[in-house]
């Protein structure tokens, strides 16, 4: 029998149960966050990303069902769990204080957009 | 010996004995890309003169006696990785037009080996996706059945080693994107121990999480692989100074005291509770089940484990992943190389438009999220929340390993599925990551190995998980199984 789309779901939602509904309490009755239109708007500025109002309505609904699942994570007790930015123990290398790249602007400048006298060229920002 | 379905050693082995030249194998392999890439949609760049002129060289180079094991072969690279004139795309429109002006490290590794870059390998954009539906170049179909996804984000690497267009291929892997296609394909896959392959060159994503490693067909070729790929490199910051391994050593004999007949004796393998529950298709699971028994049957013994924060790891990682790829992200825009928007007003706007135009739909959520849970009153309800549970997660694996040498468990929760059947559903999409995503968290090292057919007969893959640095363990492990199984040995049906 070839597996058809709805079979995944099916298997999908049974997974996406177990791990977000805590008990028979659904998660989005935890106060998840909501996002409204101008909030969306208001990221994408941030993220310099242009959007259309209908592209921004679509986000946000999107964006809303994710938030509601990354929301799972508020029912864990955390406290006092350093938090973990790397998965090792990491310290920065020091190096001896020498040149070590060679000039190559000519070469990386190749591939941009609008170059001039070796200069990147972008809108007038200073009038 | 066909040289499509052949051992990389087998490979060498011809090329060192001049029965083969590596003009001829490479003419070989562009001749199946030739024929099956228009229905795979595997590779983006294809260059046989490139190609070609690699492999003379490497002819040459076996001539003068100077000849690695890898000199001569082809190897597909994913088109993450930076290739020194070669169009560098990362599936996305935003570099579609950027040819790179230096190597990786990865691919300078490759290059001294002698091997020869084969092309560059269809992937979701920027790495984001697990069907490889998200390219700007269109979809990569699956090698057993062309209305299902390969997996993704590598799912041009797995689908090129699956269908046999190329001996070999790399792949990076930030929640899953080398272990879960080579599952979906039936190929092996490796993704190593977070800091042992170099970053450098390998266009970021999630820079804490985001590791390279290889795709073959066997472990025993991954371990051949590994050999190259694996070094430090002072360009990445979190490259680790490690004395060079030989990953090739555990294929004889991995377990001390192990015999001919029960080459596992003494092995402990973990089941976690968590990756055998309710959201497990009963078709993979039963797969698995059935390695499960060959690997005690090899002399491993099994038990039963906790990994009680990993029902945490998907919301956990989706705060992680967008969070370091809006920062990683944020270099593209439209100055110094990649798209740039035709028509624009003043310098805000040229970004707007740059990015609003050069990024897809999935790569422009993940960014939105990740600008979202750093902005100002956010950071500590979701960045330092994701973190404190990512910690949850690796002490939970640090405690396993107290009690058992692996992890074993099913790589993804269902076999593949159609192209089409997720794209609607964010969240659905992003539980195909459940079981592997907590290893990227811990940075363990993780191998997804063929075992078997699911619904549809479409390939499963067992994963095992390893401690840190128990690579060449984990790699003999998986080779004592494909001794005794040719799940990695079966074609799909044209190819």
């Amino acid at each position: 029998m070839s597996p058809s789309g709805e079979r995944c779901k099916i298997t999908y939602n049974t997974a996406f149960k177990r791990v977000f509904y805590e008990g028979k309490r659904p998660f989005f009755e935890t106060n998840a966050l909501s996002l409204s239109l101008d909030e969306v708007k208001r990221i994408a500025l941030l993220a310099r990303i242009a959007v259309s109002d209908g592209e921004a309505a679509a986000a946000r609904d999107q964006l809303n069902g994710i938030f509601a699942m990354i929301e799972a994570m508020q029912r864990v007790d955390t406290a006092g769990v350093e938090p973990m930015a790397h998965a090792q123990e990491v310290t920065l290398r020091m190096r001896e204080d020498e040149v070590t790249e060679a000039d190559q602007h000519a070469l990386f400048q190749s591939v941009a957009p609008q170059v001039q006298d070796g200069l990147y060229l972008v809108p007038k920002v200073i009038e | 010996m066909s040289p499509e379905n052949a051992s990389l050693r087998e490979l060498s082995d011809a090329l060192a004995a001049g029965k083969l030249s590596s003009v001829e194998l490479t003419q070989a392999f562009l001749d199946r890309i030739a024929a099956a890439n228009p229905r795979l949609n595997a590779f983006i760049t294809v260059d046989p003169e490139a190609s070609l002129a690699e492999a003379r060289r490497a002819d040459e180079r076996r001539a003068s006696g100077t000849a690695g094991p890898l000199t001569g072969i082809p190897v597909a690279h994913k088109d993450i990785w930076c290739a020194r004139g070669w169009r560098t795309t990362c599936g996305s429109r935003m570099l579609a037009n950027f040819t790179s002006p230096y190597d990786a490290h990865v691919v300078e590794r490759f290059a001294a080996a002698g091997a020869v870059l084969l092309g560059k390998c269809n992937m979701d954009e920027f790495a984001m996706g697990s069907s490889n539906e998200t390219s700007w170049f269109g979809p990569v179909r699956n090698p057993w059945n062309p209305d299902f996804v390969p997996g993704g984000s590598s799912g041009g690497s797995a689908a090129a080693v699956a269908a046999r267009l190329a001996p070999a291929a790399t792949g990076t892997d930030t929640g899953g994107s080398i272990r879960q296609p080579a599952a979906l394909c039936g190929i092996s896959g490796l993704k190593p121990t977070y800091g042992i392959v170099s970053r450098y060159g390998m266009v970021a994503f999630a820079s804490s999480l985001d590791q390279g490693g290889p795709f073959a067909k066997s472990a025993a070729d991954l371990a051949l692989l590994l050999n190259v790929m694996a070094g430090f490199d002072a360009r990445d910051s979190t490259s680790l100074e490690r004395e060079p391994e030989d990953y090739t050593r555990c294929l004889a004999e991995p377990v001390a005291g192990a015999s001919a007949g029960r080459p596992l004796a003494g092995l402990r393998l973990g089941l976690p509770r968590q990756y055998f529950g309710e959201g497990l298709s009963p078709d993979v699971a039963r797969a698995v089940e059935a390695a499960l028994a060959e690997l005690r049957a090899l002399g491993a013994t099994t038990k039963a484990i906790d990994l009680p924060a990993s029902d945490l790891a998907v919301p956990a990682y989706y705060v992680i992943a967008p969070a370091e790829a809006s920062s990683n992200l944020s270099r593209f825009d439209g100055v110094r190389y990649g798209h740039r928007a035709a028509e624009y007003g003043d310098l805000i706007d040229m970004y707007c438009r740059t990015r609003a135009e050069g990024f897809g739909a999935e790569v422009k959520r993940r960014i939105l999220i990740g600008t979202y849970v750093l902005s100002h009153g956010y950071y500590d309800a979701y960045y330092l929340k994701a973190q404190r549970i990512r910690r949850l997660i690796a002490d939970d694996f640090a405690r396993a390993f107290g009690e058992v040498d692996m992890i074993a468990g099913p790589t993804s929760p269902t076999v593949a599925f159609r192209l089409g059947a997720k794209t609607a559903d964010p969240v659905q999409m992003y539980l195909n990551d459940i079981y592997t995503i907590p290893a990227n968290l811990a940075g363990l090292p993780g191998l997804s190995i063929p075992a078997g057919f699911g619904e549809g007969g479409l390939p499963v893959g067992l994963q095992l998980v390893g401690n840190y640095f128990d690579e060449a363990r984990m790699l003999g492990v998986g080779h004592q199984f494909q001794r005794v199984t040719d799940w990695h040995e079966r074609v799909p049906p044209g190819y």
